[in-house]
């Protein structure tokens, strides 16, 4: 049987682990090849937080693409950078023929301080990446989309803080907040050359971005060195549904129906995968 | 293995439409079905009404796809009948785990014109009938220990659509019901979500009915765009929406609650 995205290709960012890489396994799965970039260093803004990926990270990726049979361009780049970032897609295009899916994932998320006691390093490096990077990922994939005149699926990856307010954690939320901005005037734009754009609004996933003693420490404020099994109970209390937190793989089953023929007239949607956070 | 393997999905309005697709396409992946359908005529509707022999296709489809199916004559306005056609249903298929409330009516008119029948049909039919169809339903998502619900809206249940008070009235009634329910039911591992197809080509969409829009528009050019999807597609297919419903109801969207999913062209985003 024909996977669910056979033959096409995705472009996706920010994909050496976490739910990078779950997107790129799961397109994979179902018949996508894959032209993935990550920075694949530490951001000193978020090393107080958790690790950076790095270059051993998107080599597994790339080795869990191919142990599927699909074909993968890997490339270390930055968002920011966007002369990096088009080259990195152009050649990946080059090699694989197209470019169909763009999954725009890469982000980093820095959290503690009240709006006003935000550093403007900590507030520049969230802006850079996670909105900057997006537009970045999105203006070099347009005109792949658009010349191939084949349509296409933009999917933007905001957050419930891309809904809702968050308390001390305004960079974030602001970032998020505005690729749903920015999504629904592509969805506009775009929609005249059946080119398709989303977003998908994750709560709490289950990877390193979340699962640190920073961020247990975020709904612990008092405990010396909170743990996973710590933790865990108070993030069951933020979802209408009794999870914690979710898999990557779930926010990829919703990456790969928008990224399908099955969602082809979708578009303009914040797909939620929230367990019920956003109701609360 | 289908991508909804096992599950057994009570369906509204099943005879035709949107519901008999969704009702194919489920079991497509491996679903049963309990499809009911009212099978009769709805005062001023302008488009022919479903009919048993409807029904009846919609029994072949699922079972020429190997797949089980109990279909009854059945109104969402009728709670003991929608009860016993639940109950019968389960007790045959041995559970349930998805229920899609689809079963509506779109009648056309101007707000001047529409008459207090047509206006307490329609919240019936489209609203009443969703909460007869989840309140009834529930109790065995709650006994299997989880499920989904889809709730069919509309474009017009996020937005003023024109020519269509009592329907837009029904549909955004839809979206209050689901957020309740999803916060309700959220304890039992049931998600409930709504869909809002733009307009799809089936009997309810087809007919004399655009043409009339078409008219009106013509009186009020300035309600012009409401209709216009922002694709450059006129109308979807019933599939279109059945793949939505699909989604949310198989274990892939497992997370997905208190969703209004937009199958709609764009046509929200204007």
């Amino acid at each position: 049987m024909a996977g669910r995205v056979e033959g096409k290709v995705a472009f996706i960012t920010g994909a050496a682990r976490g739910q990078g890489r779950s997107h790129a396994v799961r397109l994979a799965q179902e018949g996508a090849d894959i032209i993935a970039v990550d920075i694949c260093e530490d951001i000193p803004s978020v090393s107080r937080f958790y690790a950076g990926a790095t270059e051993a990270d998107l080599a597994e990726t790339v080795e869990q693409v191919e142990a599927l049979d699909r074909r993968i361009v890997a490339t270390k780049a930055d968002v920011r950078d966007y002369d990096a970032l088009k080259s990195a897609l152009d050649d990946g295009v080059a090699q694989l023929g197209h470019v169909d899916i763009v999954s725009a994932n890469a982000g980093i998320f820095i959290f503690g301080d009240q709006s006003h006691l935000v550093s403007e390093q900590d507030w520049r490096d969230v802006t850079d990446i996670n909105q900057t990077g997006v537009w970045h990922t999105c203006k070099a994939a347009i005109p792949h989309l658009i010349e191939q005149g084949s349509g296409g699926s933009i999917v933007i990856t905001s957050s419930t803080a891309g809904l809702k307010g968050t308390p001390n954690v305004a960079p974030y939320t602001a970032s998020k907040h505005a690729v749903v901005g920015l999504m629904r005037t592509l969805a506009l734009e775009l929609a005249p050359h059946s080119i398709r754009v989303n977003t998908v609004h994750p709560t709490s996933v289950d990877t390193g971005m979340i699962q640190n003693e920073s961020t247990y420490r975020l709904f612990l404020p008092d405990a010396e060195h909170p743990s996973r099994a710590d933790a865990e109970p108070v993030f069951r209390t933020i979802n209408a549904l009794p999870v914690p937190w979710v898999d990557p793989v779930d926010i990829s089953n919703a990456v790969l129906f928008l990224a399908s023929d099955e969602a082809r007239y979708v578009t303009g949607l914040e797909l939620k995968v929230d367990a019920g956070y956003t109701i609360k | 293995m289908g991508r909804v393997e096992g599950k057994v999905a009570f369906i509204t309005g099943a005879a035709r439409g949107q519901g008999r697709s969704h009702a194919v396409r489920l079991a497509q992946e491996g679903a049963d079905i309990i499809a009911i359908d009212l099978c009769g005529p709805v005062p001023g509707i302008g488009y022919p009404p479903a009919t048993p022999a409807d029904l009846e296709q919609t029994v072949k489809d699922v079972e020429a796809l190997d797949r089980r199916i109990v279909a009854r004559q059945a109104d969402v306005r009728d709670r003991d009948a929608m009860k016993a056609a639940i109950d019968e249903g389960v007790a045959e298929l041995g559970r349930l785990d998805v229920v899609v409330a689809n079963a509506g009516i779109c009648i056309l008119a101007p707000w001047d014109e529409v008459t207090p029948e047509v206006f307490r049909d329609t919240l019936d039919i489209n609203l009443t009938g969703v909460w007869n169809t989840v309140q009834l339903a529930a109790p065995h998502l709650v006994a299997a220990g989880g499920g989904s619900i889809v709730l069919t809206s509309s474009a017009a249940g996020l937005k003023g659509l024109p020519f269509l008070t009592p329907y837009v009235a029904a549909k955004h009634g839809v979206v209050g019901l689901m957020r309740a329910f999803a916060h309700e039911l959220a304890e039992h591992h049931i998600r409930v979500n709504s869909v809002h197809p733009t307009g799809v080509d089936t009997p309810m969409g087809a007919g004399d009915g655009m043409a009339q829009i078409g008219a009106w528009l013509q009186e009020h050019p300035r309600l012009a765009g409401m209709f216009t999807n922002s694709l450059p597609v006129e109308i979807t297919q019933p599939v279109d929406i059945s793949n939505a419903v699909l989604f949310l109801a198989s274990d892939e969207a497992r997370y997905v609650t208190a969703l209004t999913m937009t199958v709609d062209a764009g046509n929200t985003q204007y």
